[in-house]
């Protein structure tokens, strides 16, 4: 009960420490000082300075007496990860009139996250809603959604909702049970059948902002890639797509951007007619998507090029 | 205390002796037992990947299994609750089977569940990390409560015959089991005071577990109808699961009744009477279901909600002999069967309710698998195992071992208690004594 409360002061601290900073993104190591934590926000200080890194690459100076190593390393980051980034709200949006599944997202999601082949996070669908309408290609992450059902039906609180609007899977508490699997109306979720055989290098922690590494009999998702969005960067899906189809933004800076430009998230609403994936279903997704209009390429041409595999997916793919 | 002489005779043969053929019989079951346990340290060993499930349909006919013992279980609540809190007469040499099934099916029950998960280590987060939104929490409650309150039930009928037995100084047991029932009959010799607590204690008893099991089968089906999956998310659930279980564990108890009559020659007590009177039970529930199976279906069918028309066709065409048997023939011929007075053989009542029973298991089949196969967004997979669910040998090794393990624990305990309770029968005696 102790430690535990005093990990909490620790991360608590640390935060406001970069808020001070005026550093958008909270951080957990800071260069110069592996292992150490800046805690104690009320201490008057010992006077001596020492000059620091912080994140974003700016200098600053901290009261010796503030500076503490961090124990329990693993937990600090738990603890963190389970709170979120102080501040925001993440979304994003997905133009499917560019997309022509190239299927760059799904490779660099699965490197990132050392993902068996058969486990993807994010999805590529050929849809068709109806015989008189036309093909679409759809990508699917986790929608992350507010209300979400698979966080709902957890029983012992593996999966959770975060403050910046990220659901996370925590695969140490994960009983594998599946019952977020069939709470999930999207089929964002993936189960680890077998052993995925990956082990980290020593010295490495389980960090449930990247789920690395996956956990025989647990179960994974999409983590909008939140271990980037600490550092300040991109999900990896964002910047591997080669057409730009996915925008990530901030919902309180009404701001999205796919890598190269960056756009009024309210204004691409407004003007592009973004939508929800079945909006009636209730669970508010923080994943928008652009009608496939004005289409860049004919949808077939996500046909061209694949892997047999991959083609063979989609021979039944039709109206419905 | 003392007892009837005539049914201490009838009664007891089976505790002091054991015939070959239920030696055999026995290590029939403990071989599909022994294979059960080879298949689940194959699966901890190699994971989930040797079952049929996988990322579509992540419940198999493990959960399938788990909601059909947990059915059974309705047994004890109905015949034996309803019917002591009604004074029925002819429920005596029926009760302890129907109170029997009822602990052994709760205890098998949450085993399937066990086999479902993926890190059966962790199992004890359920109560160090407990959520109460979760509807799997609420479960852990109530089979936890429902498996206490059935436990006591039962044991509550069992003291006067223990009494009985350890007061029965010609019965030529085991001296173990003889120290047994001198334990488990706690001292209880008969008085007046010790009658009427006992009596009031099984009152109430009876009335908490017909509570707890209708709380306990409508939380396993809020598991599905909370989801918003097509098929499962349905208000009417609730109660469907609850009258489907009392199906099954009253189509349980007319098969186990025309086994035991059988082989422990109980010809004289368990008479058709008894067959006809839970035979017509078994058919105005039939009804029921099969009224509440009608509407469910109905309301899908009827509407034009894409996703229910794409279940419903898949039901129709993929399933259709199996949806045909389990949700025609398997409520229709039994009801036709008992309900013609003419067709009421002993045999074709048992036949019914074997009938009953297999088709309502595979009804919980075609709740479960077709809905996960019908997902919101199409699966769009190149494997066929992923688009639909085949069991594997493992799960069906495991089922086995499930209904193995509800015979050899019926067999052990028919060898310590009568599978008829002497002091129920004894009790009938007197009040026709009396009258």
């Amino acid at each position: 009960m102790k430690k535990k409360k005093s990990t909490e002061t620790g991360g608590s601290s640390r935060r406001s420490f970069i808020r001070k900073l005026g550093a958008g993104v909270g951080a957990v190591s800071i260069a110069g000082i592996p292992g150490a934590s800046v805690i104690g926000n009320n201490n008057p200080g010992s006077g001596e300075k020492i000059k620091l890194l912080s994140p974003d690459g700016t200098l600053v100076e901290v009261d010796k007496e503030n500076i503490r190593p961090v124990k329990e390393t693993v937990a600090i980051l738990k603890e963190e990860a389970r709170k979120g980034l102080p501040g925001r709200k993440f979304i994003m949006v997905i133009d499917l009139a560019k997309c022509r599944n190239a299927r760059k997202c799904v490779e660099a999601c699965q490197e990132g996250h050392m993902l068996p082949r058969d486990h993807e996070w994010i999805k590529l669908y050929l849809l068709q809603d109806d015989k008189n309408t036309a093909p679409y290609w759809l990508p699917r992450p986790c929608f992350h959604c507010d209300k979400p059902m698979c966080v709902s039906v957890c029983p012992v609180g593996a999966t959770y909702k975060r403050d910046d609007g990220i659901v996370l899977v925590d695969n140490q508490r994960c009983i594998g049970c599946k019952f977020c699997m069939t709470g999930c109306p999207y089929s964002a979720r993936v189960f680890n059948w077998k052993d995925p055989g990956v082990k980290l290098p020593p010295g490495h922690a389980y960090d449930p902002e990247t789920n690395i590494p996956p956990v025989e009999g647990t179960v994974g998702k999409c983590v909008f890639c939140a271990d980037k969005l600490r550092k300040n960067e991109l999900p990896r899906c964002v910047t591997a797509c080669p057409m730009g189809v996915i925008y990530f933004g901030d919902l309180l800076e009404d701001t999205v951007t796919n890598g190269e430009e960056t756009v009024r998230f309210s204004k691409l609403m407004k003007d592009l007619a973004g939508y929800r994936y079945r909006e009636e279903l209730g669970t508010l997704p923080n994943v928008y998507y652009l009608p496939p209009i004005h289409r860049m390429f004919p949808v077939e041409t996500g046909l061209e090029d694949t892997d047999e595999e991959i083609s063979k997916r989609y021979k039944d793919a039709g109206p419905r | 205390m003392q007892a009837d002489r005539k049914l201490l005779n009838d009664l007891t043969p089976e505790l002091v002796q054991t015939s070959t053929k239920w030696y055999v019989t026995f290590f029939i079951f403990l071989a599909f037992f022994a294979v059960g346990i080879y298949a689940l340290i194959l699966q901890i060993d190699k994971g989930h990947i040797v079952t049929g499930m996988r990322d579509n349909v992540v419940w198999g006919f493990y959960i399938v299994n788990f909601i059909f013992f947990m059915g059974l279980s309705y047994s004890g609540a109905l015949i034996s609750g309803v019917l002591h809190l009604f004074h029925t007469g002819w429920r005596k040499p029926v009760i302890r089977m129907a109170e029997l099934i009822t602990v052994i099916s709760l205890i098998i029950g949450p085993f399937f569940i066990f086999f479902c998960i993926g890190r059966l280590d962790r199992l004890y987060f359920l109560f160090i990390h407990p959520r109460i939104q979760s509807p799997i929490t609420w479960d852990v409650i109530a089979i936890s409560t429902d498996l206490v309150g059935c436990f006591i039930y039962l044991y509550l009928s069992f003291i006067e015959d223990f009494a009985i037995l350890r007061d029965f100084s010609e019965l030529n047991v085991a001296p173990w089991k003889k120290k047994l029932y001198k334990i488990l009959s706690l001292g209880f010799s008969g008085t007046e005071k010790q009658r009427k607590l006992l009596l009031n204690a099984r009152t109430i008893m009876a009335a908490m577990i017909i509570a707890i099991a209708i709380i306990v089968y409508s939380v396993l089906a809020w598991i599905f109808g909370v989801t918003l999956q097509p098929g499962w998310h349905s208000t009417i659930f609730g109660p469907y699961f609850v009258i489907a279980a009392v199906f099954s564990g009253t189509g349980l108890l007319i098969i186990l009744m025309w086994i035991f009559r059988k082989v422990y020659h109980l010809e004289e007590y368990i008479t058709k009477r008894h067959f006809v009177n839970v035979g017509v039970l078994l058919t105005i529930i039939a009804a029921f279901y099969g009224y509440f199976t009608f509407s469910d279906y109905l309301t899908k069918w009827y509407g034009s909600i894409k996703m229910d028309s794409i279940l419903i066709d898949k039901l129709f065409n993929q399933y259709y002999s199996l949806f045909i048997f389990a949700n025609y023939i398997g409520i229709l011929l039994p009801g036709i069967i008992i309900a013609f007075p003419k067709f009421r053989t002993i045999r074709n009542i048992t036949v019914a309710a074997i009938i009953a029973l297999l088709a309502l298991w595979v009804n919980r089949y075609i709740i479960v698998i077709p809905t996960l196969e019908t997902p919101f967004l199409p699966i769009q997979d190149f494997r066929t195992d992923w688009i639909k669910y085949t069991p594997t040998w493992v799960e069906w090794a495991l089922t086995l071992a499930g209904v193995s393990v509800f015979a050899m624990l019926f067999m052990l305990v028919s060898k310590i208690v009568p599978i008829i309770s002497i002091s129920e029968m004894q009790e009938r005696d007197q009040n026709e004594v009396m009258k």
